[in-house]
């Protein structure tokens, strides 16, 4: 076996590490590991090329840029914190809470597309929950914008993850049965996907109880600076 | 109806991208969109041998450094303008946007009754996501009154923004076919078989399972994943020497790969983009957002996999 390959993987480890361009990094293992194992040049490039263009439906969120551009140019990021600053109900818990249903009910149900950073995240949740942070303390640091934003973008990715996996004809439950086909075992779809649904649960009740510990963490920092 | 059309929209508008950064005498941004748009709207008729050296170039490109755009300082006016037009069109504002996820919601609902029914599902929310983002778009330049340039020029500003990271997962998903191509999926599932003992259950199921997370962060994706540990540990071990459930074992070993996409930095449109988008100061601020999740939800994949999966 050629283990020299596995030097690819550690450009990546030390890129990340040394906090290099990641684009850089990325490219340059590739390019490692393809010599390593003995490809010839031809053939390496012909074959980043070909995976490249393959992979271009990983950019469709391009297209929404022109519209988020032109709504945020319109105001729509002020207007949405706006909008949560005067609802009393829409706490930042119960907003993330609600956004972490919605995305995982509709991930179950095959819409996983329909949702995501640039569609959702950017342009109206991550504004919502700005404004319901301030709500709790008006003089928000920067450091906790930030903490709000990224938990913003983790709800997102823990909606999708664990909840795809529930819907019957996601890529990965296919992927296992294609799997286990193979390998000589039958496995009806279904059997896979349930086996799903006890984590779905765990990740919506983990996410939603951090959603609130942020909560209560901003609150006691907004108290403990008016009590000065 | 053909995907290529959504590919050849998005090279169109990083052409035009790419102008409107030469206009502003942004050479490097204009070079770097430029060749991406080539590669889009050239697609599977360019040589894969000139894409291979065009990825090449957008590296060395995004690894200068040139690509960084001095944020323009906002304008007083700007920002006047801004709270000027959300108070007069108010909630309007949110029509075009939710727009884009409504319209893909419906269109993709349509599909069993369009011609295209027995298109690939995936391919067809791909392209309800265009239709859904042009409606928007047209949605966006009625209500708010602007010139079509303003579109151009605020999304060359947000691709701007985002730089090189949009880029990543598809460098990401070349590397991962480099990968698969040169054997360091195999050398690796070696690696891990030689160490274990595998006459104890709990040793083959931990080196399964942190076999998962650690294959998911080095490749991204837990599809990459999921096949060599199965190859190397489930099947042989798991299932065969130890007779684990199979639906549970395969299910609950996804599960546990998701737990390493949420902490690593190579599921770039999942961590390294929305840090991007958010203009986040900490490239790893949503990875930093996410590891309590990601260890709670790994603690809770392993002790389902330990009750229920092994007899």
């Amino acid at each position: 076996m050629n283990y020299w390959p596995l030097l690819g993987v550690a450009v990546v480890v030390a890129g990340f590490v040394l906090r290099t361009n990641p684009a850089l990094v990325v490219v340059v293992a590739g390019v490692v590991s393809g010599l390593l194992a003995g490809l010839p040049v031809p053939d390496l490039l012909a074959l980043i090329g070909a995976k490249f263009v393959a992979s271009r439906n990983l950019l469709v969120l391009l297209l929404t840029l022109p519209t988020i551009g032109l709504l945020e140019r319109a105001g729509l990021r002020e207007h949405a914190a706006a909008f949560i600053a005067r609802m009393r109900t829409f706490t930042l818990a119960r907003l993330l809470i609600a956004y972490l249903a919605v995305r995982q009910i509709l991930s179950m149900l095959g819409l996983s597309g329909i949702a995501g950073h640039a569609q959702t995240v950017r342009p109206l949740l991550a504004p919502m929950a700005e404004a319901a942070a301030e709500k709790i303390d008006p003089a928000l640091g920067a450091e906790a914008r930030e903490r709000v934003k990224a938990l913003c973008a983790a709800t997102d990715n823990t909606g999708l993850f664990f909840g795809e996996d529930v819907f019957i004809a996601f890529g990965a439950v296919l992927l296992i049965q294609g799997f286990y086909a193979q390998n000589g075992i039958s496995l009806d779809p279904r059997s896979i996907s349930l086996w799903a649904l006890p984590t779905a649960i765990a990740a919506f009740v983990i996410q939603s109880l951090r959603a609130i510990r942020l909560q209560r963490a901003l609150r006691r920092k907004a108290e403990s600076r008016s009590a000065d | 109806m053909q995907i290529e059309y959504v590919f050849w929209l998005s090279g169109a508008l990083l052409a035009a991208c790419a102008l409107h950064d030469l206009r502003a005498q942004r050479f490097a941004a204009a070079a770097f969109w430029g060749i991406l748009a080539v590669v889009f709207i050239g697609g599977t008729a360019l040589p894969t041998q000139a894409v291979g050296i065009g990825v090449i170039v957008l590296a060395l490109i995004a690894g200068s450094g040139a690509l960084r755009r001095v944020p323009e300082a906002v304008a007083p006016a700007a920002a006047e303008f801004r709270r000027a037009s959300a108070a007069r069109l108010g909630h309007k504002l949110f029509a075009p946007a939710l727009l884009i996820p409504l319209g893909t919601l419906v269109l993709s609902l349509l599909q069993p009754y369009s011609p295209w029914a027995a298109a690939d599902r995936v391919q067809f929310t791909l392209i309800a996501l265009t239709v859904a983002c042009i409606a928007a778009t047209f949605a966006a330049l009625w209500l708010t009154r602007a010139h079509p340039r303003h579109a151009v020029g605020e999304a060359s500003r947000l691709l701007d923004a985002l730089s090189w990271a949009l880029l990543l997962p598809m460098l990401l998903a070349m590397l991962g076919a480099v990968f698969a191509a040169t054997g360091v999926g195999e050398a690796i599932a070696h690696l891990v078989t030689a160490v274990i003992p595998t006459d104890s259950r709990a040793a083959c199921l931990i080196a399964f399972a942190f076999g998962m997370v650690a294959f998911t962060v080095i490749m991204g994706n837990a599809f990459a994943a999921f096949p060599v540990m199965m190859a190397g540990i489930g099947m042989p071990l798991l299932i065969g020497q130890h007779h684990a459930h199979a639906a549970a074992l395969g299910a609950l070993g996804m599960l546990t790969g998701y737990c390493g996409t949420l902490l690593t930095p190579m599921a770039a449109n999942f961590n390294i983009v929305p840090a991007a988008l958010l203009e986040l100061r900490d490239q790893n601020g949503v990875i930093r957002a996410q590891w309590p999740t990601a260890l709670a939800l790994l603690a809770f994949n392993v002790a389902m996999l330990w009750f229920f999966s092994l007899p």
